[in-house]
């Protein structure tokens, strides 16, 4: 495993990308006892204006704790994925909302409609970041699904435990589709070789 | 790659962990009026202080808000404020005040960018002068700058020790990226903080001189409503707390208030080192520009570079001495920052010319990266 693993989740204000950095950095940092530290940069603006969360995961104690070079990104809207695609290593994995993303800067690009399976499936476009969450997990194995799940019923509210769940199952269920369709090794994965069964 | 320990760490953010410091501390009342980036304080605050019997009260602005809590302090509450740039600037009457009075409490400033309103949601280091000199009149005062999130902990636990025992405002000067940057940390137990509480009087209260001097310089506090009853007022007074314009009255006050800090430098000036030893290049740095520096020193080291990090915490009373101690054999200082140059003003103040002062300023609301430093160390180098 590396020793410094960066992400960010970037979109636009009231995508629910902050709270997802929060979910992300606590499945790794109090699930999964790894070092983490989560920053966030946004407008003063409480919704539409450009809004990122990154989440630097280590085995080290973190000195500095933003992104530098990311080893993941991911992006909910076009902008975002134009602007923060330059920060991505070249090896580095972008995932997009295919639903607000229509141009990726690479084919390499991992393309999944988070907003339009969770309007679909779900009836709620609020669980998109959740869904998005529970992809990356699967592609990058960055966490275990098992502790992504833990952090986020710990997170959202009450009474929205089982739309999460199945919100969680979907995001898996898509990302497995990406895995099946590429040579998984075109997806440079992070975490440990832990089997995640739970959504199997 | 679990770590061990029995406690499970919890991600907590620089502000939500100033909170945990206060509370730790004994904190009981919080005046405020929400400012981004110090809002989380008072919103946790406000949630936390009712459930345990202590007191959230939001102001009208900044400047009641450091009223009430010099009052609450008064009265016998462990006390304390959180504010960004825009309402410290409007608390610097009332700072005064808790200085000449002698009322313990404790002021967060978590910077953003300004001057004025400037930047909300970006860090700046712009504030050191002003929680130095942004109150007027000569006086001594105590600033802590944390660097991580459990550095938010224990030097706001700090802070209101220092408070109590000096008898002084503490100002912890944070900022935007420590304030908001969130890091899983193990909290210590209560049993495992030191906790200090101000002198409070022991002969009657008819006998009670309410600022008379100690050999610490730090006069017993009475408590409004235990029948120690004495004046307080923001003019400079006498023992009996009434104000006086006689020289060897006001004197021996003015004296005083200077030596209850400067006489206690060992223990409130602290600073951490790091790979100084044999470093010809230090970097003094403090707040979130600390931890930049401390991975450019690391990436230094790996190419062979002497490079050290003196790491201050306390920035006022100014650790001259561990400034000057570490810089004595080193070639160049540099002082990286995001503002045009306060800290290494002071460098410069006590360099006494044994080293060349080097400064890297960031002032665009972003903050400096460790590949800047890095640079900048091998440049000199």
């Amino acid at each position: 495993m590396g020793k410094r693993y960066e992400i960010c989740l970037s979109g636009s204000g009231g995508q629910g990308l902050i709270l997802a950095g929060i979910i992300l950095a606590e499945a790794a940092g109090v699930y999964e006892g790894k070092h983490v530290a989560q920053t966030q940069s946004y407008g003063p603006e409480a919704r539409g204006g450009a809004s990122k969360a990154e989440v630097v995961i280590s085995d080290e104690e973190i000195d500095y704790p933003m992104a530098t070079r990311l080893d993941l990104l991911l992006a909910m809207n076009q902008k975002s994925s134009d602007s923060f695609y330059f920060d991505l290593k070249p090896e580095g994995t972008l995932v997009v909302d295919s639903t607000f993303v229509t141009q990726t800067p690479t084919t390499k690009a991992v393309c999944i409609p988070f907003t339009e399976i969770a309007r679909k499936e779900l009836g709620r476009e609020m669980v998109a970041n959740i869904i998005a969450l529970a992809a990356l997990a699967t592609l990058t194995k960055v966490v275990s699904l098992k502790s992504l799940e833990a952090a986020v019923l710990a997170r959202v509210p009450k009474g929205t435990e089982e739309l999460n769940r199945k919100a969680l199952q979907l995001g898996s269920k898509a990302a497995k589709a990406i895995l099946k369709e590429r040579k998984p090794e075109s997806i440079k994965g992070h975490g440990p070789d832990h089997e995640d069964t739970a959504y199997e | 790659m679990a770590r061990k320990g029995k406690k499970k760490p919890r991600l907590l953010q620089g502000n939500e962990a100033i909170v945990e410091g206060a509370l730790a501390a004994g904190c009981s009342f919080f005046a405020g009026y929400p400012i981004t980036p110090a809002s989380e304080i008072s919103e946790i605050l406000a949630y936390r202080l009712p459930q345990m019997e202590g007191t959230f009260i939001q102001m009208e602005d900044e400047i009641a808000s450091l009223g009430a809590v010099i009052g609450a302090s008064l009265a016998g509450a462990k006390s304390m404020t959180a504010t960004s740039g825009p309402g410290f600037s409007l608390m610097q009457e009332n700072l005064g005040f808790a200085c000449v009075a002698e009322v313990p409490c404790v002021i967060v400033n978590v910077m953003r960018g300004g001057p004025s309103t400037g930047l909300p949601t970006n860090p700046s280091q712009g504030d050191v002068m002003q929680a130095r000199w942004g109150t007027h009149g000569d006086h001594p005062i105590i600033v802590l700058a944390p660097s991580s999130v459990r550095d938010s902990f224990d030097i706001t636990v700090k802070a209101f020790n220092f408070s109590e025992r000096y008898r002084t405002p503490v100002i912890v000067l944070s900022d935007e990226v420590v304030a908001h940057t969130r890091e899983t940390v193990v909290l210590p137990d209560p049993d495992e903080i030191e906790v200090l509480d101000r002198i409070r009087p022991s002969m009657p209260p008819e006998w009670y001189i309410p600022y008379k001097d100690t050999s610490s310089g730090v006069p017993a506090m009475g408590i409004f409503g235990d029948g120690y009853r004495y004046h307080v007022t923001g003019l400079i007074h006498d023992i009996r707390g009434f104000p006086t314009a006689r020289t060897d009255e006001v004197e021996p006050f003015m004296r005083r208030l200077f030596r209850k800090i400067n006489q206690s430098f060992h223990d409130i000036q602290i600073v951490n080192r790091f790979m100084t030893e044999d470093a010809e290049l230090i970097v003094i740095a403090y707040g979130s520009v600390a931890r930049s520096a401390r991975r450019a020193v690391l990436d230094a080291r790996e190419k062979g570079v002497k490079a050290g990090l003196l790491h201050l915490v306390t920035l006022y009373p100014f650790p001259r001495r561990d400034v000057v101690a570490t810089i004595r054999d080193a070639r160049v200082v540099l002082v990286p920052e995001m503002n045009m140059g306060q800290i290494s003003r002071e460098v410069k103040r006590v360099n006494e010319g044994m080293s060349r002062v080097a400064t890297l300023n960031r002032i665009d609301g972003c903050m400096i990266t460790p590949q800047e430093i890095y640079e900048r160390l091998i440049k000199e180098a």
